[in-house]
């Protein structure tokens, strides 16, 4: 009885990606090995491509990882390390309810609350100070509309910034006392401590963790598609509208016209699919690495 | 003693920047909470809980959405509870070191945190397009899915607390194996077996991605579980990216609504988690 | 296993409640573009019948995906199918309501009918060849407006789109640039701006961001009181969006001779015609499976034609005339029939 259940798990998985592969082989048969690596999105003409949608998720994904890598392994040290025992569990349990929190909140904040401002006071900014920096004055090119690609990647930043924070710090409780009390005693400062002691002994989990983030942002829906701007086309300028593929299924599924169209949509969810699973199988064999050193 | 110095300072340095980053961080959550509670209040009313999502330049509230909501989220987890705690139990108690436990844990992970939308795609494909109609049960199969690996985990993780001489007290008077889970297994780790349900809750209830091309949507009262329901993520996002200032108001109202539910969730969950066997 | 039991009580009882057969109700999904008008008429009609109507603006390729698919009862397009579609297909189509597109702008300072466009400007601003307010180009058809030297945010629709089709169409009818480069459908490739979903999208996404301009039904404008512009028309006249100009522009649609009601109402002469008119066309499968539901449709889209059109008329669409919508009850009695060739619907 349990154990046809414990199967019904993996019947789950297949059934999912059996699915996706029978849904998108119109679209690779049509295009084949050219849907991804082309641009095109074009209804009209029945010519799909995932090259933009697939870019515009990694983009995404690298702007809130470079902005939530180093700030959520920064608030898991302070948490660790600096933070005053009476705030420590509190702020703990905030950071890991936030991570729960759903995430058309966050994007319904970007939507009305961070697009506006920064297409009012931060974009415009940005616009005139590289505009005469050749190289940076196509990435950060204007017309400054609020919503588009970074605004999506700050966003999601902020949206992993709690799942980032909790598992770094879950990885940092499991160094044991007596290491750092060892090289508190020889005259270790605090910092010190953290990047001699703490990190080299997580580093494992810590990566494990950011790539489980990783796997969150790469598929998150609702936070990136109030905010990205729905636009098939790549472009230099991180300021400039976009889309990810799951903005793109989101917006255009239920209104796809014609086999073809529905099959390339599919297919993105195919390869999304595929991307998120890589990252995840390789984040959850890093943390299996430290639980087993931890059991031992 | 310079070497000393430039110790400190870097020192200093770093923990002035990790200082600012909590500051930052948590500036940020909580500035978004703040948005969400000054912008959800204004718009809490009564009519939030007693009138139909109204059409553009009317007065209503969000009653159907969130009726749809609740409907869908306790029939959806109450058929993916027992299969993940049965699932759970199998990985805890009978394989928990065999081959196809390794895999289906790996497995399992997986689905945790696979992007929802493709649980979407696959339900439309499996039931959507053979129904031939969009409905509230593939909306509820859906958020099932998405329920599974949640209670999987928490019951294997509750289930490992359970010390072993319980177990081997039990067996050694002579109970069947299936009689020490069901009676003693379950009975000690009760409290965790809710929190892993409460979780679930709180994973599904604010899910937007599966719904909007299962459930779809439905401006008026539903009570049919075969055609499209309303439900509160959807109308959220129909809402706040329509122009009309009353549509705004009822979508952080309704997301206040959501994360309201989901913290209570949570919290009550962590409660729960913190009486259960230590 | 108290849980257990209170789960079992509250499926039970949902199921229960679930079972109870409840008034006929009606799918139908698709143009944003009618979204406001048929909304205003589900719910006058339910309060008149107690029957209720649940219409998903979702766009009109939407629309004629999901009655394609048989999703819904019927589908609702600003792009009307060709005969040779509806045939492959089994549909019929009807006209159920005509309105205006009309751009909007956000512009500071400039007041709503202050800025005048004509098409080979919107094309090239569409086109991303007019990038700023002030270009030569807009500043010669406004001599008076203060024009800022702002970014032009150009603003489109992601989903599929009547509106978008009817724009399009116009455009290329205007533009040789924008016919051989873009094209018209009901969702093109778009070259510059950034898209959002509905009509609605459109008009919160203009709404929202300074220096933007877009396209929406005129509903929309007047509801959110947008900054709409004038346009010149194809007799060279500077017209406003209002009923009358729609109206002009609808005036020339000749219904009786067209095969499957197929109309497209941009870039119509007369010397106040507005450019950019569109009709909303319902689909509906000529032999339903669901032959109730159907007859409940066919219901609700007769009573709106007898009792909708003061409502139309507040929000500035044009109802159907007197003359096509008999055309229309004599299409519903003739093709619209059971499995044993009886007309679903007897239309008074």
């Amino acid at each position: 009885m349990t154990q046809i259940a414990a199967i019904a798990v993996l019947i789950i998985l297949g059934g999912v990606i059996a699915s996706l592969v029978s849904g998108s082989i119109p679209a690779f048969k049509a295009f084949g090995f050219d849907f991804i690596t082309t641009e095109t999105w074009n209804p009209v003409t029945d010519k799909f491509g995932a090259l933009a949608s697939i870019s515009g998720t990694i983009t995404t994904s690298i702007i809130a990882m470079v902005i939530a890598v180093p700030i959520g392994i920064g608030v898991a040290i302070f948490l660790t390390e600096l933070c005053p025992p009476v705030l420590r569990r509190p702020l703990g349990i905030a950071i890991e309810l936030l991570a729960g929190i759903p995430s058309i909140i966050y994007g319904i904040w970007g939507l009305f609350v961070l697009a506006p401002f920064l297409q009012q006071y931060i974009e415009p900014a940005l616009i005139g100070t590289f505009a005469n920096i050749p190289g940076l004055s196509s990435v950060f090119a204007g017309p400054p509309y609020g919503i588009g690609t970074f605004t999506a990647g700050f966003v999601l930043a902020i949206m992993v910034l709690p799942f980032i924070t909790s598992i770094s710090r879950d990885v940092f409780e499991t160094v044991p006392p007596v290491l750092k009390e060892a090289a508190y005693g020889v005259g270790s400062t605090t910092w010190e401590v953290v990047w001699n002691v703490v990190i080299p002994y997580t580093r494992v989990g810590v990566i494990g963790g950011v790539m489980l983030g990783l796997g969150r942002a790469l598929g998150e829906t609702m936070a990136v598609t109030f905010v990205i701007g729905n636009a098939h086309r790549i472009s230099a300028s991180i300021l400039a509208p976009g889309t990810t593929i799951s903005a793109t299924i989101a917006n255009e599924f239920t209104e796809a016209v014609g086999d073809l169209y529905t099959s390339s949509l599919i297919a993105l969810g195919l390869i999304l699919f595929v991307i998120t699973f890589v990252v995840l199988a390789f984040a959850r064999l890093m943390l299996m690495r430290i639980e087993s050193k931890k059991g031992v | 003693m310079s070497l000393y110095a430039g110790r400190r300072r870097s020192n200093s340095i770093a923990m002035t920047l990790c200082f600012a980053a909590a500051i930052f961080g948590l500036g940020f959550l909580a500035l978004i909470l703040g948005t969400l509670v000054w912008r959800g209040v204004a718009g809490l009313n009564l009519a939030v809980f007693t009138e139909m999502t109204p059409p553009p330049g009317n007065e209503g509230g969000l009653l159907n959405a969130i009726a749809g909501s609740l409907v869908m989220t306790i029939i959806g987890v109450a058929i993916g509870t027992p299969l993940g705690m049965l699932a759970g139990t199998y990985m805890a108690e009978y394989g928990r070191f065999s081959k196809l436990a390794m895999v289906i844990r790996f497995i399992n992970d997986i689905l945790l945190s696979a992007p929802s939308i493709v649980i979407g795609l696959f339900i439309y494909e499996l039931l959507v397009v053979r129904m031939g109609h969009f409905s509230a049960i593939a909306g509820i199969v859906a958020l099932a899915v998405i329920v599974v690996p949640v209670v999987v985990r928490t019951t294997e993780d509750m289930l490992n607390l359970v010390p072993t001489p319980l177990r081997e007290a039990a067996s050694a008077l002579g109970m069947p194996r299936s009689h020490v889970i069901r009676r003693v297994c379950y009975k000690a780790a009760r409290a965790g077996l809710i929190t892993g349900v409460l979780l679930a809750i709180a994973r599904v209830s604010g899910e937007t991605a599966p719904l909007l091309f299962t459930s779809l949507n439905n401006q008026f009262w539903s009570s049919d579980l075969n055609a499209p329901m309303a439900s509160l993520p959807v109308v959220i996002f129909q809402f706040a990216l329509s122009p009309y200032q009353d549509w705004q108001q009822l979508a952080w109202t309704g997301a206040l609504l959501i994360t309201f539910a989901v913290l209570t969730l949570s919290i009550g969950a962590r409660w729960l988690a913190g009486k259960t066997v230590r | 296993m108290k849980l257990d039991k209170l789960l079992c009580a509250a499926v039970i009882t949902a199921a229960v409640s679930m079972g109870s057969a409840n008034a006929a109700s009606i799918t139908g999904a698709g143009s944003t573009f009618a979204y406001p008008i048929l909304a205003k008429w589900a719910d006058a009609y339910r309060k008149e019948t107690g029957n209720s109507l649940n219409y998903q603006s979702i766009g009109s390729g939407g629309g004629i995906k999901q009655i394609e698919a048989n999703t819904v009862t019927f589908g609702a397009t600003d792009a009307p199918l060709t005969v040779k579609d509806l045939d492959a297909n089994g549909l019929a189509q009807w006209p159920q309501i005509m309105g205006g597109i009309v751009p909007v702008v956000n512009l500071d300072g400039v007041k709503p009918g202050e800025l005048v466009l004509d098409g080979p400007v919107l094309a090239q601003i569409y086109l991303g060849k007019i990038t700023k307010w002030d270009d030569a180009a807009i500043v010669k058809l406004n001599p008076k407006v203060k024009l800022p030297s702002q970014a032009i945010a150009v603003v489109h629709r992601s989903d599929g789109s009547g509106t978008t089709f009817n724009y399009t169409n116009y455009l290329s009818k205007v533009s040789p640039d924008w016919k051989s480069t873009v094209g018209e459908n009901a969702s093109v490739q778009w070259p510059v701006g950034l898209g959002s979903k509905g009509n609605e999208g459109v008009a919160a996404g203009v709404g929202q961001t300074k220096g933007a301009i877009g396209y929406v039904e005129y509903a929309y404008s007047k509801q959110n009181k947008m900054t709409y512009a004038n346009m010149i028309n194809a007799d060279g006249k500077t017209v406003s969006p209002t009923s009358e100009s729609f109206q002009a522009a609808a005036a020339n649609a000749d219904w009786a001779h067209a095969p499957g009601f197929y109309q497209i109402l941009t870039n119509e002469p007369g010397a106040t015609s507005w450019p950019i008119t569109a009709s909303t066309f319902m689909l509906i499968h000529k032999k339903p499976s669901d032959t109730a539901a159907v007859g409940e449709a066919l219901k609700f889209f007769d009573w709106s034609f007898e009792k909708g059109t003061k409502m139309a008329e507040e929000l500035d669409y044009i109802p159907m005339p007197a003359s096509v919508v008999t055309l229309i009850k004599k299409t519903w009695t003739a093709d619209i029939v059971d499995a044993q060739g009886k007309p679903i619907y007897a239309a008074k």
